[in-house]
């Protein structure tokens, strides 16, 4: 007997708008001022009203059009109903049966040495409010629950995926390729601490039977999954602890009802959950403060005109355009769309992919993380380090001497350092590369007669004595060309 | 006409002319208040300091020769299920009775924008729900031509106060018939505008597909007045309608030529009071004089209104009134075990008998498995009702009925049969349902000396022609000028 995992997704995603779903505050996270960032509206105070924020709106189609979703022409608001005290107004504004996007798919790759491809299906994306923060005292000693609104009417957008995914692995690639995608069309940050992405997973197995019958174990929602970690470590867990319950009881999806439990980081298990969850009967009807919204087709094209090209496709076309490694092109991928953008400006002026791909994913990466910065405000703007490319390749320096520019030019004191900082830094140091033999010659004819022995060292077949004769030259002359010295060596010296 | 009796219009027309001063009218109306109230009880709180100072600051303004609001130095009462900054909004419920809003109704930031004087807040049915104020957690009004019997409700206490001499204009709320139905008790014109028409920003909610915030005043001009001020778009409600707002008043005047007036044939004649049916037949007849067309209309789904409106309402107020929960405001109880008996035990000492009727009925219709039974038909049944008013309109301007079937029952006659108080809802909910305007309007007298209104009903965003069709009525007949003693 044997089984295959069946997982599928919800996962969480904060919108990045300035304000909430529903109200005029700011969406800020700000946990340490609790209850600042509120208004009648998002506490619920009796007679305020919601108003639709068009711009999460905005950002919820751009998100359906990435993940392939067909955005319908009519979508309206209904009421979640449920008693929580980080839900003041004792419902929350969601979509119910007719959510703002649907029927979509997300790519990934299931592994690199292959390059096999999975389209993973989207049941739907739906737009919601977040709900406030309760922190109740851990102490022991019965101190009141606290609440905390600031988070309350935050702008979510849920995104439900098919069961499609058959591993602990798979997930978290669907899960990391998702949140690539989100971060590249700007619609949320995705941070996970903070909270701007988290994710349920729905776990079951469909145990194959010697009979050749198949049959699904109960499943289980695991909740509280706020870390790649974390969602791959309690699907496998899940996974073993399905199969063990399995072969102990052999309780079957049809015997059990769907059951909830929580992601323990710490111990590493999951745990069963007792809640608001629990057959919970959600009254759900559609939200008489709120008109339905309808999109045109003209609407739904502009924004997908908005779209920049999906990561997949970028990482594909790097390969093709520029002739990158599959690695390289995912580890510029991955950065982020700004360092994608880098690099690609870096590539498209230098005119040597291969280049600025080793530079952007060794030099640029590297300072990036020991300054802790982030691209944006990397001080060497791409067009300068193209330039300095260009150098390099044009053999005006070599790439020792680049590299030092590069040195330099991250260390100019005086803001942001132009293109002709480059040119000024190579004359500072006297990096120009010396390939006039004239001037060359005399230097290497003095250090031929005071090195005899190295000579006659090199004339009796020992190679490594020209390296250090060449060494002495570049010490003299900062920017000679190695090729041209070691020419002149080996003609002064046969 | 004394101070206390006069319209808002005579009143403005004193204060221009410099014959009377807002202060006057104010202490007026105090006074009153502080002599009477005690036995109609209109009013929940009243605002004697601000509204004093208020009337001052619009004399030192009047005087000044500086540019006054359209309500300059009118006192106005509201309901108090209508959020004011700064003062308790009760909704005449335990839950929220020390609740103080930190915010102003859209209506309240209009009406202090036109120099009014907000004079205090007024008694109502538990969260609006009810049609005779029994169900308020503090008092019952009573009606100022009788004081043992109703002054109807929800807005009971808006009514009184305007016809009592308390106010000369009072703000209520109409979800099925609110406002029509205690101006009809008690003799005062009653307008419940289009669904939109006025922003419900600030109205606590009850059943938020339905209600509307409308005038209470002494005669049809006075509506059109304080019409003009609350109507408009107001962004902060997505339902407002953005539709401009004519001066009411300026056509008021006009009579319609060529009206046709809806009258419905044997409409629940076993329910109707003989009186009632009397003064709705004479006020036809008045129509006729001016040489109006009578034309019997038929409204198929009218019959379903009542129980239509019965799952609808208590549905939308089942989630409506689910966050008084004693977490975050109002009322929390003060013993219980754990969170959930918190809940439990706050909602059930807070709110009365008739609240919690109606949010078991809505929570039970919105219930997984009974939502496409009830609360879905419902939604159905309402397009139906409102196909019928569009088709009743394309042959009629107006339609005139009965605002209820009797006139003004006595305190405690139907407070042990909550479904005979629903159906006295026949004549109105079908407005609030079709989201179409409604006037009620003084009509006449019954022999024990209550008033019976009429009510008038106009296509959605029509009240202009639904306040000119009321004033031509008006100005035929002296019912509106009749005050209780
Ligand atoms: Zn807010």
């Amino acid at each position: 007997m044997d089984y295959t995992v069946i997982i599928g997704l919800e996962v969480h995603v904060q919108l990045q708008t300035r304000t909430k779903l529903f109200c005029g505050c700011s969406t800020k996270f700000n946990p340490d001022h609790p209850n600042t960032q509120t208004c009648p509206v998002c506490l619920g105070l009796p007679g305020a009203l919601p108003v639709l924020n068009r711009e999460a709106f905005h950002l919820g189609m751009k998100t359906g059009l990435a993940i392939n979703c067909e955005i319908p022409a009519f979508t309206k608001w209904d009421r979640k109903q449920y008693y929580y005290p980080d839900l003041p107004k004792a419902y929350q504004i969601s979509q119910y049966d007719l959510p703002m996007s649907q029927n979509g798919w997300l790519e990934i790759e299931l592994d690199p040495e292959t390059r096999e491809k999975k389209k993973i299906g989207i049941i739907r994306a739906h737009l919601e409010e977040d709900a406030g923060k309760n922190s109740h005292d851990e102490s022991g000693r019965g101190q009141d629950s606290k609440v905390d609104l600031n988070r309350c009417g935050t702008p979510l957008i849920e995104i439900v995926s098919e069961p499609d995914l058959r591993s602990a692995q798979e997930a978290r690639t669907y899960l990391e390729e998702l949140k690539l995608l989100l971060t590249y069309i700007d619609v949320s940050d995705c941070n996970m601490q903070e909270g701007s992405l988290r994710c349920d997973a729905n776990v079951n197995l469909h145990v194959h039977q010697a009979n050749g019958e198949t049959v699904p174990t109960p499943i289980v929602e695991i909740k509280n999954l706020n870390s790649f970690r974390g969602v791959e470590q309690a699907i496998e867990y899940e996974v073993q602890r399905q199969w063990k319950h399995w072969q102990e009881t052999g309780l079957s999806l049809k015997d059990v009802p769907k059951e909830t439990r929580g992601w323990d980081a710490d111990r590493g298990v999951t745990l069963e959950q007792r809640g608001k969850e629990d057959a919970a009967d959600y009254r759900y009807f559609p939200d008489p403060d709120l008109a339905p919204v309808t999109v045109t087709d003209a609407e739904r094209e502009r924004v997908s005109q908005e779209l920049c090209e999906r990561p997949a496709d970028r990482r594909a076309r790097f390969e093709e355009s520029y002739q990158l490694s599959v690695y390289d092109a995912a580890v510029i991928i991955d950065q982020g769309l700004a360092v994608a953008d880098y690099f690609e400006t870096v590539a498209e002026s230098c005119g040597n992919g291969k280049q600025a791909a080793n530079w952007v994913t060794q030099d640029v990466l590297r300072e990036l993380n020991e300054r802790g910065l982030d691209i944006s405000k990397f001080p060497i703007q791409p067009d300068v380090l193209a330039a300095l490319l260009q150098k390099v390749n044009a053999e005006e320096i070599t790439i020792k001497s680049g590299r030092t520019v590069f040195q330099e030019l991250l260390n100019y004191p005086e803001g942001v350092p132009g293109i002709e900082q480059i040119q000024n830094i190579i004359e500072d140091k006297g990096l120009a590369l010396v390939s006039d033999t004239g001037e060359l010659d005399s230097i290497v004819q003095a250090v031929v007669d005071k090195n005899e022995k190295a000579v006659a060292d090199f004339q009796s077949g020992k190679q490594a004595a020209l390296g250090a004769l060449i060494g002495q030259v570049m010490r003299e002359i900062k920017g000679a060309d190695p090729k041209a010295v070691r020419e002149l060596f080996i003609a002064k010296m046969s | 006409m004394s101070i206390t009796s006069a319209t808002a219009s005579e009143l403005l027309a004193k204060m221009n002319s410099g014959e009377i001063s807002s202060e006057e009218i104010t202490s007026a109306c105090l006074d009153e208040i502080s002599r009477r109230d005690g036995s109609i009880n209109a009013f929940l709180s009243v605002q004697q300091e601000a509204a004093l100072e208020k009337a001052r600051e619009v004399d030192r303004k009047r005087k000044a020769g500086k540019p006054l609001g359209k309500l300059a130095g009118l006192p106005v009462a509201l309901k108090d299920n209508i959020c004011s900054e700064g003062v308790t909004t009760t909704c005449a419920s335990k839950m929220l009775e020390h609740f103080v809003p930190p915010y102003d109704a859209h209506i309240v930031e209009q009406l202090k924008a036109a120099d009014a004087v907000l004079i205090g807040k007024t008694n109502l049915d538990e969260f609006a729900m009810g049609s005779s104020t029994e169900n308020s957690a503090f008092k019952t009004t009573t009606n100022p031509w009788n004081t043992a019997y109703a002054a109807g409700g929800s807005s009971g206490g808006s009514a009184a106060a305007v016809s009592a001499g308390f106010a000369p204009l009072a703000l209520g709320s109409d979800t099925g018939g609110s406002i029509r139905q205690p101006a009809s008790f008690c003799g005062v014109v009653g307008l419940k505008p289009t669904y939109g028409r006025v922003s419900r920003y600030g109205l606590v909610a009850f059943a938020s597909s339905l209600d509307q915030i409308g005038p209470f005043a002494r005669d049809v001009t006075d509506a059109a007045l304080i019409l003009g001020t609350i109507a408009g778009k107001d962004r902060r409600d997505t339902t407002s309608l953005d539709a401009a707002v004519p001066e009411y008043t300026s056509t008021l005047e006009q009579p319609l030529k060529n009206l046709k007036v809806g009258y419905i044939e044997l409409l629940h004649e076993e329910g109707l009071h003989a009186e009632v049916k009397e003064a709705t037949l004479r006020a036809l007849d008045v129509y006729k004089s001016l040489g109006a067309e009578m034309v019997p209309i038929t409204l198929p789904h009218a019959k379903y209104c009542v129980a239509t409106y019965y799952i609808i309402a208590p549905s939308e107020a089942s989630s409506n009134l689910a966050r008084y929960d004693g977490v975050h405001y109002g009322y929390r109880a003060p013993h219980f075990e754990n969170m959930i008996d918190m809940y439990a035990a706050s909602r059930g000492e807070a709110f009365g008998d008739e609240v919690k009727r109606r949010i078991m009925l809505g929570t039970y219709a919105l219930s997984s498995g009974y939502y496409d039974a009830y609360y879905l038909k419902a939604l159905k049944v309402r397009r139906l009702i409102r196909n019928d008013f569009e088709q009743a309109f394309q042959s009629v301007d107006i339609i005139a009925t009965p605002v209820t079937p009797t006139p003004a029952f006595t305190i405690g006659e139907l407070v042990d049969d909550p479904l005979a108080m629903y159906l006295a809802d026949i004549f109105t909910t079908s407005a609030n349902l079709s989201g179409i305007p409604g006037i009620s309007i003084p009509a006449g007298m019954s022999k024990n000396n209550l008033p019976i209104g009429l009510q008038l009903l106009a296509p959605p965003l029509e009240e202009e022609r639904l306040l000119r069709a009321a004033r031509m009525f008006e100005r035929e007949t002296d019912w509106h000028l009749k005050r209780p003693v």
